[in-house]
């Protein structure tokens, strides 16, 4: 890493030792080949694209969703979050959804954000359980705190897994009370809600190693549908 | 009975519509009305399909509503409800318009707006065509029953998880081809059910029923006009006859049937479309099917006379139900990808057919097709409408 400024260091937030997450594969319903990877700091700026037609897109929460999102993803970026990771699914190459949060400290993390931009093939679904799967099982921690903020968000993880009430504790994303995400739920949930191989051939990592976007308009119609009206 | 004729058909894409109800309504009834080229022959009768508006859009009345916004006024009106068979029967009371001499024109337009409301909420409204006092009370839904019926028909019949599968597989891939289609996204063997992660990718909905067994909750509305052999002649071109349409009925409780997998409503039904039209189900050409569930492909095409008992699902291995197969069902990718606004249901089918048979199906064109068979199944199959149409070449 290059040197950085006295000023600057005392700006950033003290940083835990954090497990790299191993790649992984996912054979989609369509028969597809999802590659599941960590993305480093210096591939955000090609997210920040994705996100960025987002922001106006209101149906199913997307616009808050992708404007939290956008600033988290910078704030990891720019160094002002404390243990951040980001994890992409990626289709022959071709950003399919994001996922990320943070280490609370050793025993607790915090999931922030879930976005899909493939839809209707559980991508969603599958990305959540691997950011549950590095906390628990990389990363070694006790529990996760979660919220949603959309009704789809809510009844994929607080129903689906089940997720318990932390009331009591106020979660990062607007002070909503924290569900959370025990690791014994965690793999009472496993075997149906976590899927993917190990390893990751050579010709998959390779497609996935950069980042292709789908293109704003293909962003924002496999998020908010066909315009109606048009044929 | 004077013969009645499809002049025109239309309709929405189906999916999640941000339209208000009558919007989609006029949408689908302006492209068949365009469609059918009427010139400036009057629209005599409106009749619109419809199950859940008084319930999840607070609107009822539609008929008078959608004959205002089209400007049809003083054209008869009226609505229908009939569960999902709500689309089939609107099309029969307008062939009884014309078929009585009674009118020479009518409009009839499926439309149902059901994502306005969440999943929970939305099953809940579908679930009450259940008998109350031995279903919906102990909180059956039409899911749980077609996971009861899925369990018992398979066990009899020797069906296995792969056969409802290889139906997913092939109306996700038919409604690819279909513009109008809610789902735009093919599916395989590997990720749905023999793959490690298929477990992940198609959880169980009611066992031994399977996400990507079960349809999706749409919006949408599709519109058909039907006109006396007089209009027919007038407008020229291919012609789209009604050749025969026949409904039955069923106990309300599922319970209640002596056989619980034999669909006597659809093959009573069926038998009577068929006697009407004077064709058997060898002669058809195409057929549209009520697969609100994977596995009522298999008991509808078993139940019409497709197949005898126990023998749909060996004809699906053999692939004689895909587009290029000797009897092609669900060309439109069926309620299972086309989508199932409930109300429009049954008109859908009926547009699909009538767009087979005039030979504008595009992508999906089932060759030179002459005969054409639906199923409308309402309730848990206590109230089902089958129509057979023939094209006459003039």
């Amino acid at each position: 890493m290059a040197r950085i400024s006295e000023l600057e260091a005392s700006l950033r937030p003290p940083a835990m030792d954090m497990p790299p997450y191993p790649p992984k594969a996912i054979t989609l319903a369509s028969g597809e080949k999802m590659v599941v990877r960590q993305v480093a700091r210096e591939e955000v700026p090609v997210l920040l694209e994705a996100i960025y037609p987002l922001l106006w897109v209101e149906r199913d929460f997307y616009d808050i969703v992708a404007a939290r999102l956008f600033g988290e993803l910078l704030a990891y970026k720019r160094y002002r979050v404390k243990d951040e990771y980001v994890l992409a699914g990626l289709i022959d190459g071709v950003l399919a959804g994001m996922v990320n949060g943070r280490l609370v400290d050793e025993k607790t993390g915090m999931s922030y954000h879930t976005l899909t931009i493939r839809r209707g093939l559980r991508v969603g679904s599958h990305l959540f359980a691997a950011k549950m799967e590095y906390h628990i099982e990389h990363c070694k921690q006790e529990e996760v705190l979660i919220v949603a903020e959309s009704p789809i968000g809510f009844r994929r993880w607080m129903i689906e897994y089940p997720l318990e009430k932390r009331f009591e504790v106020q979660h990062e994303l607007g002070g909503v009370p924290s569900w959370v995400l025990p690791r014994e739920t965690y793999y009472a949930a496993k075997p149906r809600l976590v899927a993917g191989r190990r390893p990751v051939s050579e010709e998959l990592l390779r497609g996935a190693q950069s980042i292709v976007l789908p293109g704003e308009e293909t962003v924002v119609r496999q998020v908010a549908g066909e315009k109606e009206g048009e044929e | 009975m004077n013969p009645v004729y499809i002049a025109g058909a239309g309709m929405t894409r189906f999916g999640r519509s941000e339209w208000p109800l009558m919007q989609l309504a006029s949408v689908a009834s302006l492209a068949a009305l365009r469609h059918a080229d009427l010139g400036d022959i009057p629209v005599d009768s409106v009749v619109v399909a419809n199950m859940g508006a008084a319930r999840v859009n607070q609107q009822t009345a539609l008929g008078s509503a959608l004959v205002d916004q089209l400007a049809l006024v003083p054209a008869m009106a009226e609505a229908v409800e009939n569960g999902p068979a709500s689309g089939a029967s609107a099309f029969k009371i307008g062939c009884q318009a014309i078929a009585s001499g009674m009118a020479d024109v009518v409009l009839v337009t499926g439309v149902e707006r059901m994502r306005v409301v969440n999943g929970l909420e939305g099953t809940d409204f579908v679930a009450s065509l259940s008998q109350p006092e031995v279903e919906y009370i102990y909180g059956v839904t039409l899911p749980s029953l077609a996971g009861m019926f899925a369990r018992l028909f398979m066990d009899r019949f020797g069906v296995e998880r792969k056969h409802l599968a290889m139906i997913a597989i092939k109306n996700h891939e038919n409604a690819t081809k279909n513009p109008y289609a809610h789902i735009q996204q093919t599916v395989t063997m590997e990720g749905i059910l023999t793959g490690p992660e298929a477990v992940v990718n198609n959880p169980p909905i009611a066992e031994p029923l399977h996400l990507f067994d079960c349809c999706p909750v749409s919006d949408g509305a599709a519109s058909v006009v039907l006109v006396s052999e007089g209009v027919a002649k007038k407008l020229g071109g291919t012609r789209v006859r009604v050749a025969g349409i026949g409904q039955a009925t069923d106990t309300h409780a599922v319970q209640e049937r002596e056989d619980p997998t034999d669909l006597k409503a659809v093959r009573l039904a069926s038998e009577k479309a068929f006697s009407m039209a004077g064709a058997t189900p060898k002669d058809v050409d195409v057929a549209e099917l009520h697969d609100a569930f994977t596995i009522l492909e298999i008991a509808e095409s078993e139940a019409s006379g497709f197949f005898g008992r126990g023998e749909a699902h060996v004809a699906i291995e053999r692939g004689e139900t895909r587009l290029d197969g000797t009897l092609p069902i669900n060309p439109s990718g069926g309620l299972k990808a086309k989508g199932h606004p409930v109300g429009a249901t049954g008109v859908a089918q009926l547009v699909e057919l009538a767009w087979q048979l005039r030979g504008e199906a595009e992508g999906r064109q089932v060759k030179d097709a002459k005969l054409a068979y639906a199923c409308n199944f309402g309730g848990f199959g206590n109230n089902v409408v089958a129509t057979v149409l023939r094209r006459e070449d003039s």
